[in-house]
């Protein structure tokens, strides 16, 4: 009954999911390709869950169809699906031992001899040891391997991680995040990894999809996402940004101009969203740079002068500021402590930066959007 | 991938039809317990009703006869039985919270792994026979026990006729003393159970943060631990007061004549008595109609999750 | 000084419950103790010499085993009727959606407050007018039986279920079990000491029970209306010694209990 041969891409078409008057998942289209590592963030409440349980089966769609490669598995129950989960709090049978944990789908699919498979998987997490002990004797890192294991002995088309790392500390997160990783490329199975840790995502995914409200705000490859942001969501999210209202006021060849509190900004059109009208002009701390009030910054470099250093904290790798532009905005410059001096709180500075680092975006919408502190992220 | 777009299907309806099907499982599940009650447990108490107000006998036979003098007259006839319900069944639910409130405390919070052994200890006899344990207070507060010496000589006997517990100043038995005492002892784990399963789900991490924003122990109990094992105060009183009203082992056992309860009146009017059904009906629907108000007063204010 | 009290604090607490624990325990005393006496008369009250003629001959009173051994009989039938029942219903309530909650929680909340007397009573007037006085007996005490011990079966296994983690069911689910399969390998074993500790309760509260039992008793006797009849007229030393079996199976039972629990931390 489980069609666990035919591989393919993990397709959603117009996914829908209402709970009552609330939507969870908007209309999502959404193409996974096989064998890729997939990351699924955005903040709690975003949808991105909901969508991960549709995918597995355990939850119905109001709207949309779900395709492994040509079959269209909407209406299949979980337990017929070839996907399989890693849930957030591993969920291991408290009443099994490990190896029979490990070994329970394969025994509910019929597989007579188990041994060497799930001794095989449990080598692969390198927990063949602890084959005999029961889940409340292992720590939360072990685990979680053997969640993981448990997962992809099953050899499924796609392996669900709901954010499988929350519950671990950081060291022990920064590991497991490589682990996964290298047994992704290992096994050449398609993974979809839900998370709203975006260093997580930007660690171990080729494709992230940035999702909010329901829908998906954007979607590529970690440098893509970061460098080249398409929404401000996507901008405060990823990361810091700083946003600078202004208006287009012109574009010449490649390059447009945006007229922003009487600075003019350019930037590559390739990197503007919008031709005409609103924009909202962005550039990441890390590729701005502060001169003293009076000097000159380095010709062919958009320039923002009039600000005053609010606050420069030493983190160690970079010096960050703070800087309170004229027209009340505070923008955030993070340079790297390479030996430059250091600019003290109430300096009067200018900045600047390469212009093809900027990327403009539709200046309609919300500056904020994407910036409140994550509770989750934060810890 | 055009292909596949143009695939669109019509899914809405097929997914909420799906929906639909599934819910029908709980309701087979429920149906068998839930009849079971309801047959069992809540007609008869409906047709209670109607039988309070006939009239007739048990070699005739009963007929509506719309009799509402029943329920005066029961007023009337057994006034001293319900009086004595009443008091008795008050002063057992104040002294069980009294007693099974420090016990519950002591246990939730001092008692560590011993926690589920020394809960075995206060349910445990509770398992044995409660008519046969009864019976063993007559031992030990018989007339020449040394409970009963102890209290004759140290004269706490003459403050207790004082205080009208019991009659005479060298026997504790047949008293209303000993029915309270009788009544306590069985209903405590009623009381303590509900109490404890409260106190234990507070997190002592609070007790914590009460001694370091009030200081004093009390302090903290009374605006941190009490307020917090309030619902099991509450439970533990419903379903100690309620049954204890309508408990008459204790006052037949233990007590005298004089003692008599309603309990005890349903069971001679019932049993015993030929024409005593439609008095035994009324008062039933009384002391139904007592316990759903109660009940009720609880729901209203808590909800009725916390009822199970 | 606040030393000193807390001294005194802590351990009045501790005084306070050992002195309720020994009030709990102490007619269960008495009762063991009693049941090796020979009693001075028809009442078994007073310390006369110690003899085990009571233990060697438990059913010097043939009418007393007869109605032991239907108590048991009535206890266990009813049992079995409740814990089914009642588990069915817990399901319901812990693992679906359904309308009418609040009423099934008054529903199944008022047997347990309610005097038993008015169980009693009204069920005994249902009987009349349904199956006639002549039906009582036998089945329509396990009827009741079964009626009051239910509330307490689905408190029992709803308590259990609460416990259990409701992802386990949807990883089974997951990895491929049907929702068969799901009940009988994950909750099923899961949840069973909360069926046990159900069954256990229900017996039980059967087993004791006197007042519900006794309106709908009939012609027959139960244990409890056998101790509670003759109560007036003599108290043999063997109604102690059936006491002090009921008290010592209830305590083996609660000992067997823990220990798995005590041999599973030790090899920890």
């Amino acid at each position: 009954m489980t069609n666990l041969d035919a591989g393919g891409d993990l397709r959603l078409v117009g996914l829908t999911k209402r709970f009552g008057a609330f939507t969870a998942v908007d209309n999502l289209d959404l193409t996974i390709p096989q064998g890729s590592f997939f990351a699924l963030l955005g903040a709690s409440g975003c949808g991105k869950t909901t969508t991960l349980r549709m995918v597995s089966g355990l939850e119905d769609p109001t709207a949309g169809r779900i395709y492994l490669g040509d079959a269209d598995v909407t209406d299949t129950k979980p337990y017929k699906r070839p996907v399989n989960t890693v849930f957030q709090n591993y969920a291991l049978f408290p009443h099994l031992d490990i190896f029979e944990n490990v070994a329970f789908g394969l025994r509910r699919r019929g597989v007579k001899d188990v041994k060497k498979a799930v001794e095989d998987i449990l080598a692969l997490v390198e927990l063949g040891h602890l084959a005999k002990r029961k889940p409340t004797q292992l720590s939360g890192g072990q685990q979680q391997r053997v969640a993981v294991a448990r997962a992809l002995i099953n050899q499924p088309q796609v392996l669900l991680l709901d954010e499988p790392l929350g519950a671990l500390d950081l060291k022990l997160r920064r590991q497991m995040q490589i682990e996964l990783k290298r047994i992704q490329t290992e096994v050449g199975l398609t993974f979809v990894h839900v998370t709203h840790d975006q260093e997580e995502a930007m660690t171990m995914a080729d494709t992230i999809a940035v999702m909010n409200a329901g829908g998906i705000e954007q979607m590529g490859s970690p440098e893509e996402l970061y460098e080249n942001p398409a929404t401000t969501f996507v901008a405060n999210f990823l990361g810091q940004s700083n946003l600078v209202a202004g208006s287009i006021s012109g574009k010449d060849g490649d390059t447009v101009t945006v007229e922003a509190h009487g600075s003019r900004i350019a930037l590559p059109a390739a990197r503007s969203r919008v031709e005409s009208g609103a924009a909202i002009i962005g550039v990441r701390p890390e590729k701005v740079h502060l001169v003293h009030g009076g000097q000159d910054a380095p010709a062919g470099h958009n320039v923002f002068t009039g600000g005053v250093v609010t606050d420069a904290s030493f983190i160690g790798v970079s010096t960050q500021y703070l800087v309170k532009m004229p027209w009340g905005e505070e923008l955030a410059v993070f340079e790297q402590n390479a030996g430059q001096e250091i600019f003290r709180p109430g300096s009067e500075v200018s900045l600047h930066w390469d212009p093809s680092q900027t990327f403009g975006l539709d200046g309609s919408q919300d500056i904020e959007a994407g910036a409140e502190i994550d509770d989750e992220a934060a810890a | 991938m055009t292909a596949a777009t143009e695939q669109l299907a019509p899914s809405a309806p097929a997914v909420e039809e799906n929906r639909a099907k599934r819910n029908l499982l709980p309701y087979f599940l429920l149906a068998p317990g839930v009849l079971w009650l309801v047959i069992f447990f809540l007609i008869p108490i409906i047709t209670a009703v109607s039988a309070s107000v006939q009239t007739g006998s048990l070699d005739e036979g009963f007929s509506l006869t719309w009799r509402w003098a029943n329920y005066s007259d029961m007023f009337s006839t057994y006034n001293a039985e319900i009086v004595h319900s009443m008091i008795y069944s008050v002063a057992c639910t104040v002294l069980c919270l009294a007693l099974g409130y420090p016990l519950a405390y002591f246990i939730a919070f001092r008692g560590g792994r011993w926690k589920n052994l020394l809960m075995a200890l206060v349910i445990a006899p509770a398992f044995t026979s409660f008519l046969i344990r009864t019976i063993a207070w007559e031992t030990i507060l018989s007339d020449h026990g040394w409970v009963t010496r102890v209290l004759v000589d140290t004269k706490a006997t003459n403050v207790m006729v004082d205080l009208g517990l019991i009659t005479n100043n060298h026997q504790l038995l047949n008293t209303p003393f000993s029915v309270v005492f009788g009544m306590v002892y069985n209903f405590l784990p009623f009381t303590v159970l509900p109490l404890y399963t409260s106190l234990e789900k507070i997190d002592p991490r609070l007790h914590e943060a009460g001694a370091d924003l009030y200081g004093s122990g009390y302090k903290t109990w009374r605006y941190v631990t009490w307020p917090l094992s309030l619902p099991g105060v509450i439970a533990g009183t419903l379903l100690t007061f309620i049954p204890a009203v309508g408990d008459y082992i204790n006052a037949y056992m233990l007590g005298s004549p004089n003692t008599q309860v309603i309990g005890q009146v349903i069971e001679n009017e019932a049993l015993r008595d030929q024409f005593g059904y439609p008095t035994a009906s009324a008062m039933g629907v009384v002391l139904t109609a007592g316990t759903l108000l109660v009940v009720m007063l609880y729901v209203r204010k808590a909800g009725t999750e916390d009822l199970l | 000084m606040s030393k000193a009290l807390d001294w005194i604090k802590r351990h009045m607490l501790l005084a306070v419950t050992a002195l309720i624990l020994l009030f709990l325990v102490a007619p269960n005393l008495v009762m063991l103790l009693f049941s090796f006496n020979q009693p001075p008369n028809k009442y078994n009250y007073i310390w006369n010499k110690f003899s085990t003629n009571a233990w060697q001959h438990p059913c010097a009173s043939s009418d007393m085993c007869s109605s032991i051994k239907l108590s048991v009989v009535i206890a266990v039938i009813a049992t079995i009727g409740a814990t089914v029942l009642g588990t069915m219903v817990a399901f319901a309530m812990m693992r679906h959606r359904f309308k009418a909650r609040s009423a099934l929680n008054v529903l199944l909340f008022l047997p347990m407050a309610a005097p038993e007397v008015t169980m009693g009573m009204t069920l005994v007037t249902f009987f009349y007018n349904t199956i006639g006085s002549g039906s009582l007996g036998f089945w329509t005490i396990v009827i009741a039986h079964i009626m009051f011990s239910l509330s307490y079966v689905v408190v029992t296994v709803k308590a259990r279920l609460a416990g259990m983690d409701p992802t386990l069911e949807k990883a089974a689910a997951d990895l491929y079990a049907t929702p068969l399969q799901t009940f009988r390998r994950v909750t099923l074993p899961l949840v069973m000491p909360g069926i046990l500790a159900a069954a256990l309760l229900s017996f039980a509260l059967s087993i004791d029970d006197y007042i519900i039992t006794v309106l709908t008793a009939g012609n027959e006797v139960t244990f409890p209306m056998y101790v509670y009849a003759s109560f007036q007229h003599s108290v043999p030393a063997q109604i102690d010694v059936i006491g002090s079996v009921m008290l010592l199976v209830t305590l083996a039972g609660i000992v067997f209990a823990q220990v798995p629990q005590i041999i599973r931390t030790r090899r920890a």
